[in-house]
């Protein structure tokens, strides 16, 4: 089987893709070196073989993975889908490979790199995405909660289920920054979508007040005697201050830089991400 | 308020799992979520407050006690459910840790309690989490009428002997704070054989009990500590007991004086050893006796236990059972865990130990593979000791680097055994 360094993928970006990459890789009896999700920089003398998705095709793979291999190991693809590892797709082609040839066993070959490499990325995944369930912080504009996350993996879809069981009765929206994706609950019904920029209106008097308090309880809950930075950063690294009330140095009117592009952030009945607080702020000096 | 709050170590929210109502706000996760982590490393989970810090009794070590002059203030209920809500809307939080000074009798305090409590689940519908001290002393009626709003019920014994007590907290006995705490632990039992029979019943601190010793302020030794840990978890079925290197608050001829560090390491040291307890199946015996009735501040009392056990060692990785995989210094939960299954494939060797999360640094002195030990080892009795207390020295002991490891979030991930891995 040509196991080839010339060989390279490029699919649509998404996980029925990247199925068809997996399904492709067995049709034509070859191992790419790359697969490439669109938004990857072409090279000059590109010879990328596009890959078509199709539902079909995806199906076949996907279903298969509980039947060949284990539900677990589906479970693994799945999330390992989401994971910010470079060349994950490649690292699922190889794990679904060695999955299909040893069956379910492939979940306990730990010492295997790619094995051990796709549980590790899966790892960090799930680890920060529980972390992320603790160090969101919303922000209430009227009636909607808004909150902005800055994450290495994409975390989103891992914390819908919580924040929608926990906030059933209210309308809210997580902004992944890094991934320009938002999460929004609104009347039951959770959506992801793609926004490219989000704009937020000013905070009124009440969430002034209400992050005043949050910070002076942060700063009188320490015991003096005990203080510890390193282990605080251990726990809570500095990437995720930037987003955290409590730990945010810049003034709590500071804004977000503006425009909006993306599918319909509107959130019906509201006035977040509609207005541009830049003019606001224009008309009352 | 919360700063006369705040040397109560516990601020865990595990222990319990709550679906979202509609019409309600607000959840419960099993596994614990940290919110934020204050400048002393640890957890912020739960907003901690008292309810007020007006207190009848004198106990030496409390910055509250009635001996003391301080100001005196409280929260009405709604102020507290209002605070509470925001918060929690916000996600700063994960719920309420409510205590409270003891105002006018423990009854009066504990009703006090119960109203506020009340507001908050019925009025304002709050389903998050509710941790709540119960006041010694209080009626038992009172305490399940209490215990019926909270996830979690813990009741402090701060001293852990008869006689530290009644030196520095006169208005208690060893009586008053065990009785509520067998009361929780009964009503617990009884509750979980009502749910079974009625589906309905209302759930009594879902969550179990826990409570909170002070090391430090008397002379009891590890030992005694220790005993007295593994007795609660047995006897009362406790979910955890915390401790807490004594903070000098006040000048008192029967406490240590004001510019006493606190005994960070030796607190750090009984937080491994709480785990051994708990998740490797030691005894409080086996790491401590009337001999050595405290612990080495050099090494972990697991590599403690290892280092006088050598005649055990070393083990073979791709033979030894689970249970002796977990006294292997260097291996822990997670990492015996996944021994057993990836040795099903075959047999393990050192780089595929390692790629599996044992810390070899440590497990070395202790296990082959295959037979061999580990190329290049020297085992001697000496050596072993020595290169691991080389290991120890490196980090100036007393200070605060090594403390990272008991802070609360490792207690409440959900894969407890993660933060396990390599650390005892």
């Amino acid at each position: 089987m040509p196991d080839g360094t010339d060989i390279v993928y490029a699919y649509d970006g998404s996980f029925e893709g990247l199925m068809c990459c997996v399904f492709a890789s067995y049709e034509f009896k070859e191992i790419p070196s790359l697969i490439r999700p669109p938004s990857d920089q072409q090279t000059l003398f590109d010879t990328a073989k596009w890959i078509e998705t199709d539902e079909h095709k995806a199906d076949r793979v996907y279903n298969s993975i509980p039947m060949k291999i284990s539900s677990l190991a589906q479970d693994l693809v799945k999330l390992g889908f989401l994971t910010c590892v470079p060349n994950k797709e490649l690292l699922i082609l190889h794990f679904l490979r060695l999955g299909f040839k040893h069956g379910g066993k492939v979940m306990t070959m730990l010492t295997d790199d790619i094995v051990c490499s796709l549980q590790k990325a899966v790892q960090h995944l799930t680890s920060e995405s529980h972390k992320f369930k603790g160090f969101v912080r919303f922000s209430v504009y009227g009636e909607v909660l808004v909150a902005v996350i800055e994450p290495k993996n994409y975390v989103l879809p891992l914390l819908s289920p919580h924040f929608c069981d926990r906030y059933r009765s209210e309308r809210f929206m997580i902004y992944d920054k890094t991934h320009r994706m938002a999460l929004i609950y609104q009347s039951k019904k959770a959506e992801l979508i793609s926004v490219d920029e989000l704009t937020l209106p000013e905070i009124d008097s009440a969430e002034v007040e209400y992050r005043r308090l949050w910070k002076q309880f942060f700063k009188t809950i320490a015991i003096e005697d005990r203080i510890n930075p390193r282990c605080q950063r251990t726990l809570m690294p500095k990437r995720y201050w930037g987003q955290m009330t409590e730990l945010n140095e810049k003034d709590a009117f500071a804004r977000w830089q503006v425009a909006e592009t993306g599918t319909g952030t509107r959130l019906s009945g509201t006035e977040v991400c509609t207005r541009d607080p830049l003019s606001t702020y224009r008309i009352s000096k | 308020m919360s700063d006369s709050a705040k040397y109560d170590v516990a601020c865990t929210s595990s222990g319990v799992d709550r679906k979202g109502k509609f019409g309600s706000i607000g959840s419960a996760a099993k596994a614990g979520i940290c919110h934020s982590f204050s400048a002393d490393g640890r957890c912020i989970s739960l907003l901690k407050v008292l309810l007020t810090n007006v207190c009848i009794y004198d106990c030496q070590y409390c910055i509250n006690r009635v001996s003391n002059d301080t100001l005196r203030v409280a929260f009405t209920p709604q102020e507290l459910a209002e605070l509470t809500i925001n918060f929690y809307r916000r996600n700063y939080i994960e719920g309420l840790f409510l205590s409270s000074g003891v105002i006018k009798s423990p009854n009066y305090t504990t009703e006090q309690l119960i109203k506020a409590l009340e507001l908050l689940r019925k009025v304002y519908n709050f389903n998050g989490y509710i941790h709540v001290k119960a006041i010694p002393g209080a009626d038992s009626e009172l305490i399940t009428r209490l215990g019926l709003l909270a996830d979690r019920m813990s009741v402090n014994i701060e001293l852990p002997s008869q006689e530290s007590l009644k030196l520095l907290a006169p208005n208690k006995t060893k009586e008053s704070i065990l009785r509520p705490m067998g009361l929780i632990s009964a009503k617990i039992q009884e509750n979980c054989t009502d749910l079974v029979k009625y589906r309905h019943a209302s759930k009594f601190v879902p969550a179990g009990q826990s409570t909170q010793l002070i090391v430090g302020a008397t002379p009891d030794t590890d030992h005694k500590i220790l005993t007295l840990t593994e007795g609660l978890y047995r006897k009362y079925h406790l979910k955890r007991v915390f401790f807490s290197a004594y903070m000098p608050i006040s000048e008192n001829s029967l406490l240590p004086s004001r510019d006493t560090k606190p005994p960070l390491l030796r607190e750090h040291r009984l937080y491994q050893a709480d785990w051994l307890l708990r998740f490797y199946g030691f005894e409080a015996k086996e790491l401590l006796d009337e001999q050595n009735p405290n612990f080495n501040l050099q090494v972990d009392p697991k590599c403690n236990w290892a280092l006088n056990h050598l005649d055990i060692f070393p083990l073979e990785i791709n033979k030894a059972p689970y249970e002796m995989l977990l006294r292997v210094p260097g291996i822990g939960v997670t990492s015996a865990q996944r021994i057993l299954s990836a040795r099903r494939n075959g047999a393990l060797d050192f780089s595929g130990l390692k790629k599996i999360g044992v810390v070899l640094k440590r497990a070395q002195y202790f296990v082959t593979c295959k037979g061999k030990v580990l190329e290049g080892l020297k085992i001697t009795s000496d050596g072993t000791i020595r290169s691991l207390m080389a290991d120890q020295y490196k980090l100036p002991s007393q200070f605060p680097e090594q403390l990272s490891f008991f802070t609360e979030p490792l207690v409440k991930r959900e894969d407890v055994q993660q933060c396990l891995t390599g650390q005892i």
